[in-house]
């Protein structure tokens, strides 16, 4: 029993939301219940011992019922095993009963008690309320009943001095504590602010924020920029920022032994204000070990929500890469295409004998080949398996000493219109989204786009001839390039299908569109996100898509189905981009709210949270092997992530504006990014992913300590001119492609 | 309370605004309703801004649009508002009485843009272009528009005059400005960064939209001529073509009519005659060149008439033999298109005819500086054959020493100093002015007079001398008094007057003032009957007061001839519309054709057919012999 979960309603809450999806996962939660605080919202630390069990034990009832009405079975059992049902009273728990706050674990569990104890339970308490409805619907919490949790009164001139009592406790402590304990400021000052906002103390709370908001982190201005604006009750209706302060938990990290210090002060002051919010909308996350530096707290702080819980990060992922299709070339094809093309049959078999062997060997990291369904391939894409294998054997290794070329794709003409690139794999074909609702497609090879014939040409073709894909082509529409109409909203996002025949889009308009490239037509329009959906991508292996918008809610998709196979639920802001994992198990969101998320396609669950990022996210890239995940904020910062431990691993400092393109090179050594800041920079990825030490420990607590070496890693600056980089490519060669609309201001 | 408030960084709508605008719906608002709203006001437009960044953002933009702050109110169910989204800045204007303020609105003339002949085309296609950037991650990685980099390789010190000399020059502040270029103008130890401030000038082409930079950096073009201790060498040339480019070009600053783009011309044109009078012989066949260009966009009638203005001043600029030997040929070609423009009355040609009568002037000015001048050269080379020689070269050094200001560039009898003959002969195969024949100055006078009528007269008319008193005077005081603006220009056409074409070799370096050779002795026009004309220049004063020095001499010589000019009223009732001058009186004016375009003249010029008359009479120039 490491942790200590403070707040049980919330843990309720928490466990109701995850319940749904995931619920083995409530397993671990439960026992923690015991210290709730809310079941009795002004109970003191002090009071007495038998009264807090009793508490404990109607929470515990509550709960059991609750889970028994969800239909939670396995959580039922798992909670009344852990908890020593019957007579069990100072169980597990035990420990923290000496701290005052978490009272032993409950005792019997009376089931005929539990129906009447649970309404006592959501009568007594309006915080107990707030747990209650959001069964209802997790997305859309009732707002009314979400601020009443607000409605607690206190003394509203004594809110300053609580907030200063605090502070002045925390600068008083040790060194290794403060930094630690520094991490309460945001959220006590957030929601305590928000509690005068919410009983119409109007000139006290605007005192409050003069006085307090210049003490909080640099990095949460934008949020007490949108607090500041707010200074009614009204306005905390519908706004959104208020909702995500309320719905979620401010998730801390804190050990043990500053746990202990700050609750030995809250005790000791009587200080009940401050330890409700502590309760009600604080998770601390108590881990037993050296308090952390400041330094590791700021990297790994500056979400919406606070940190991830650790937990969030435990499950197992299976990053590794499914195995390459055997494909089977025919030998004297195979001579026949190399000497059609370049008279290299030499060179082939090798390759081919290394293909298999690689392919043959099953990664254990990876997932089941099966695990989920992917499409058959057909001759088209073998065909094109080859032509990639072909390709690679002329790639070139990347390294710090053999630095990519870079050529830049410039839109011109676009008036500012540009909002999104997306390149085909094998770099044929560029495809750009525009502000004024078109999708258009270039043919970025000597190769003219055209259309397949109509119907009534078609049906004159001879079907049986050798050349007949060729004949369904329409020579009279060639063109450099199409332009798709249909969206009736600025185009955020496009992807084109791996096998090059169909091309997503997706819009302001709320849809997602799919494009043949075959006809040029609108084939489907997917609706579903009822607000701008910003990014869009297909799955390496095509047939799935991934969409996330301003809905919050990011959805998978295949391309037969009208409706959503999944929806990825939990960002508390805007999904801003959306990657496939290669191998298209996983699915990575980076949100608004500055957390990104890894979901698990087959289940829909949330198997990775990562906070660091100071701004919200507009880029993410998978590395080729599957292992590390980077991402690129408003911030100018990259950060890398080891997907298997759940860990930050790396910190890339040097642009001076939003990332909005990231890519790894075939081969995975060289990270490239691309800014609005005109610069492409090139960084040793290689070497970031070898530096990391990864002990034991730090796996396990997940504090890591990152090495300040963006310069080392740098490998170059590269700079465009006027022109912004929003997406970037290496072809199958290495060559680094990238993509941005000249900006002639 | 108040504190807070000016530590808000966000709108705020007034109370009193809201009241207002609860008035114009016709409702009457308490103070406490109007405060409520208010306050609910501002937090909607703050909350309404800050869902309109995630357009943006998303967009990929680092300016928020009104398009998203639209797309923004449409998502939270409110009306958008209509007729911001136009891709220019919109200032924002305080109302001098009252505080009002107001997005200017400027009425646009419908019909004037309906029947508009220059239809804005239609946006260009959006495309995709490539290139090779970084090659093996290596390339230049210097950014457009910063220091080239072999700046960076000189000392510091100069790397740091050089860059406060730009931003001071390019820079906000107008005193500072004034100080670089001063410093530009007399600093002898910058020889070291002349390229790069060359380069920093050759940006004229990237800055076409904006004249207050075209303006500074002719200044600065002007310091940098003006700096004695700088050799310019070859860079002369690179500066001739930013300063072309200033004069000829139809600079995206000159779309809108507001910009006084042909006072930045005109700067240019006297510039460009600076640094040719000061440099021209550091770069060979410069002149040629320059003629050639100017006469290239001269005879291009696609060109819109801003650049035909250029042509026009920058002949004017590089004297009166330029303008003699380009302008007056083209002159009956060009008039024609000219008179087009200035005839048609319509609502849509307006603005084209505003530039029209622009170019009217300057040709009008240009013409009468030559008439002037070549008049003043006729009889001073009827005076000082060889005198005059020792004259323009004194002149010459004169000048170059002793050019503080720009204004009085324009040597007007010492021609270019290379031998422009030469050029003239050897130059371009067809050019027009090789085959060049001096027209006698009544014909030029003749034929200008048709494009013109009166108000050529008329600019001839004010000298004090009226009665036809043959005494050398009047040129003066006409000549000082045009100087400012008008400089020489004179039309020669080939044609007529073939007993000159003996002399079609020299000629221009007769007008002109050789530099080296002696030019023949006597002018082409009337060489018997001037013949032995004692010499009165001399050299070097004349340069710097130059027109008086100059040209008294005249009178002191015996054989100084006076003529009188007037328009078609001068045989009738004003009589007094006379020129005096002391030149070499031509052949009778009979043997003039009547020119036919004559009738084509627009109003402004023709007061009626001069054409019969100037055939027949002989009071259009009256010479008192």
């Amino acid at each position: 029993m490491t942790r200590l979960a403070v707040s049980a309603p919330g843990e309720k809450m928490a466990a109701v939301q995850d319940g749904g999806s995931e619920p083995e996962g409530e397993k671990e939660p439960q026992p923690e219940l015991p210290s709730d605080g809310s079941s009795a919202p002004a109970a003191t630390p002090a009071s007495k011992p038998e009264e807090q069990q009793q508490q404990q034990q109607q929470t515990l009832l509550a709960v059991l019922q609750f889970l028994k009405r969800n239909k939670l079975i396995e959580s039922v059992d798992a909670l009344r095993r852990e908890a020593g049902l019957a007579d069990e009273p100072d169980e597990a728990p035990g420990s923290e009963a000496g701290g005052g706050v978490g009272g032993a674990a409950a005792g019997s569990a009376d089931s005929a008690d539990a129906s009447a104890l649970l309404s006592r339970v959501a009568g007594a308490a309006q915080s107990g309320a707030a747990s209650a409805p959001a069964k209802g619907g997790e997305d859309q919490p009732d707002v009314s009943v979400v601020l009443s949790a607000y409605s607690q009164q206190g003394d509203p001139s004594l809110y300053q001095v609580y907030y200063s009592g605090l502070k002045k406790f925390i600068e008083s402590v040790l060194d290794c504590h403060r930094a630690e304990l520094s991490q309460l400021f945001y959220p006590l000052f957030v929601h305590m602010y928000l509690e005068l906002v919410y009983n119409n103390h109007e000139s006290e709370a605007k005192a409050f924020f003069e006085k307090f908001s210049g003490d909080q982190e640099c990095y949460y201005q934008d949020d007490l920029r949108v607090l500041s604006g707010l200074t009614k009750k009204e306005h905390m209706k519908g706004n959104e920022t208020l909702l995500d302060f309320r719905t979620s938990k401010f998730v801390l990290r804190i050990s043990r032994d500053s746990y202990q210090l700050l609750k030995r002060h809250l005790q000791e002051r009587q200080n009940n204000q401050i330890w409700n919010i502590i309760q009600e909308h604080l998770y601390i996350d108590i881990f037993d070990g050296m308090p952390r530096s400041k330094s590791q707290i700021d990297s790994m702080s500056g979400s919406l929500a606070g940190e991830a819980r650790r937990e969030a990060n435990k499950a197992k992922v299976f990053y590794g890469l499914l195995k390459e299709p055997e494909i089977e070339v025919p030998l004297d094809d195979e001579d026949e295409e190399a000497e059609n093309e370049e008279g290299k049959p030499k060179k082939k078999k090798p390759k081919k004998d290394s293909m298999g062997s690689k392919s043959k060997k099953q990664d254990p990291n990876a997932p089941q080949q099966n695990r989920i369904p992917l499409p058959e391939l057909k001759d088209s894409d073998k065909l094109d398996k080859i032509m990639y294998m072909k390709e690679a054997t002329k790639r070139i290794r990347l390294g710090p000493e053999t630095l990519p070329s870079i050529c830049f794709y410039t839109f011109l003409n676009v008036y500012q219109g540009l909002t999104a690139v997306d390149f085909t794999d094998d770099s044929s074909l560029i495809a750009g989204g525009f502000a004024d609702s078109t999708v258009r497609v270039w043919s970025v090879t000597p190769k003219k786009l055209r259309k397949v014939k109509s119907a009534a040409d078609l049906s004159l073709i001879d079907k049986e001839s050798d050349d007949v894909l060729e004949r369904i082509m329409d020579e009279k529409t060639a063109s450099e390039s199409k332009i798709l109409y249909g969206h009736s909203g600025p185009v955020y996002g496009v992807s084109f299908s791996p096998d090059r025949n169909y091309l997503l889009s997706s819009s302001e308009d709320g849809t997602v569109r799919l494009w043949s490239l075959q006809t040029f037509t609108c084939l489907v329009a997917y609706k579903g996100h009822n607000y701008p959906v910003w990014d869009t991508q297909f799955s390496p292996y095509g047939y799935y898509f991934v969409s996330g918008g301003h809905d919050r809610v990011a959805r998978l998709w295949a391309t037969d189905h009208y409706q959503p196979l999944r929806m990825f639920a939990g960002h508390l802001g805007d999904i801003t981009c959306t990657r496939f994992h290669p191998n298209s198990n996983y699915v990575a969101t980076g949100s608004a709210d500055r957390t990104i998320r890894l979901w698990d396609v087959l289940n829909g669950h949330c198997v990775r949270v990562f906070t660091g990022h100071k701004g919200p996210i507009h880029s993410l890239a998978f590395s080729p092997n599957g292992k590390y995940l980077a991402s690129g904020s408003t911030d100018g910062r990259v950060l890398l992530w080891d997907l298997g431990h759940g860990l930050m691993i790396g910190e890339l400092k040097g642009h001076t504006d939003t990332v909005y393109a990231l890519k790894f090179s075939r081969d995975g050594e060289i990270l490239a990014s691309g800014s609005m800041d005109n610069t492409v920079r090139l960084w040793d990825a290689f070497k970031a992913f070898d530096d990391v030490e990864t002990d034991d420990f730090t796996a396990a607590t997940g504090h890591i300590h990152l090495p300040d070496n963006s310069q080392e890693l740098l490998l170059g600056t590269y700079l465009t001119k006027a022109t912004p980089v929003i997406h970037l490519h290496f072809t199958r060669r290495n060559l680094l492609l990238a993509a941005g609309s000249y900006n002639s201001q | 309370m108040t504190e807070t408030r000016e530590e808000r960084r966000f709108a705020e709508v007034p109370r009193e605004s809201i009241k207002l605008m609860a008035e114009s719906a016709g409702v009457e608002l308490g103070d406490d309703v109007a405060a409520m709203l208010a306050e609910d006001v501002c937090y909607r437009l703050r909350e309404a801004t800050q869902n309109s960044s995630q357009f943006m953002r998303h967009a990929k933009r680092r300016k928020l649009t009104v398009e998203d702050f639209n797309r923004a109110l449409r998502w939270s169910n409110t009306e958008t508002i209509c007729g911001y989204g136009a891709q220019d800045a919109l200032p924002f204007r305080p109302l001098k009485e009252g505080e009002l303020f107001f997005v200017e609105d400027r009425e646009v003339n419908l019909v004037e843009l309906a029947l508009a002949t220059n239809i804005p085309k239609g946006c260009a296609e959006t495309m995709v272009r490539v290139h090779v950037s970084y090659l093996d991650g290596k390339g230049n990685l210097e950014p457009q528009g910063t220091v080239p980099s072999a700046v960076q390789s000189l000392s510091d010190d100069l790397l740091k005059y050089y860059q406060q000399i730009t931003r001071a020059i390019l820079g906000e502040d107008p005193h500072l400005m004034k100080v670089a270029l001063l410093d530009l103008q007399s600093n002898s130890k910058i020889a070291a960064l002349l390229p790069y401030f060359v380069y920093v000038i050759s940006g004229v082409k990237s800055v076409s939209h904006d004249l207050d930079q075209l303006n500074r950096l002719l200044h600065m073009v002007k310091s940098l001529v003006q700096n004695p201790y700088l050799y310019l060498g070859s860079y002369v040339r690179s500066l001739v073509s930013s300063v072309m480019y200033c004069i000829l070009e139809p600079l995206a600053a000159s779309i809108n009519p507001l910009n006084d783009h042909w006072t930045l011309r005109d700067y240019a044109a006297l510039l460009l005659s600076h640094i040719f009078w000061t440099h021209g012989d550091l770069v060979s066949g410069l002149y040629h060149q320059i003629l050639l260009s100017l006469q290239k966009v001269l005879s291009d009638p696609v060109r819109p008439l801003c650049s035909h203005y250029g042509a026009v001043v920058g002949l004017h600029a590089l004297g009166w033999k330029a303008v003699e030997r380009v302008l007056y040929p083209h002159l009956p070609a060009y008039w024609a298109n000219l008179q087009a423009v200035l005839d048609d009355y319509s609502v849509s040609n307006a603005q084209v005819k505003a530039d029209g009568h622009k170019v009217y002037g300057a040709i009008l000015v240009a013409v009468e500086r030559l008439l002037k001048m070549k008049a003043v050269s006729l009889s001073a080379s009827a005076e000082g054959g060889a005198a005059a020689l020792q004259g323009s070269v004194g002149g010459m050094m004169g000048f170059r020493e002793s050019s503080p200001g720009l204004s009085p560039p324009p040597e007007p009898l010492s021609e270019p100093p290379l031998g422009i003959a030469s050029h003239l002969q050897a130059g371009g195969a067809g050019c027009q002015w090789e085959e060049w024949t001096p027209v006698s100055l009544p014909d030029m006078y003749c034929e200008l007079y048709s494009f013109f009528g009166d108000s050529l007269a008329v600019r001839f008319s004010t000298g004090p001398a009226l009665g036809g008193a043959p005494s050398a005077t009047p040129i003066q005081s006409s000549d000082t008094r045009k100087e400012p603006g008008s400089g020489a220009a004179n039309l020669e056409s080939t044609r007529k007057m073939p007993q000159l074409t003996a002399n079609m070799n020299i000629s221009p370096r007769q007008d002109g003032s050789p530099r080296t050779e002696p030019a023949p002795p006597s002018l082409a026009t009337a060489p018997g009957r001037l013949g032995g004309a004692p010499k009165r220049k001399k050299g070097g004063q004349s340069r710097d007061i130059f027109p008086k020095a100059r040209f008294p001499p005249p009178q002191v010589g015996p054989p100084a001839f006076s003529f009188l000019i007037g328009g078609r009223q001068m045989g009738r009732r004003c009589q007094g519309r006379r020129f005096q001058t002391s030149f070499t009186p031509t052949p009778s004016l009979t043997s003039l054709p009547p020119r036919a375009y004559a009738h084509k003249l627009p109003v402004i010029g023709r007061v009626s057919k001069p054409v019969r008359r100037w055939t027949c009479s002989h009071y259009s120039l009256y010479l008192p012999l």
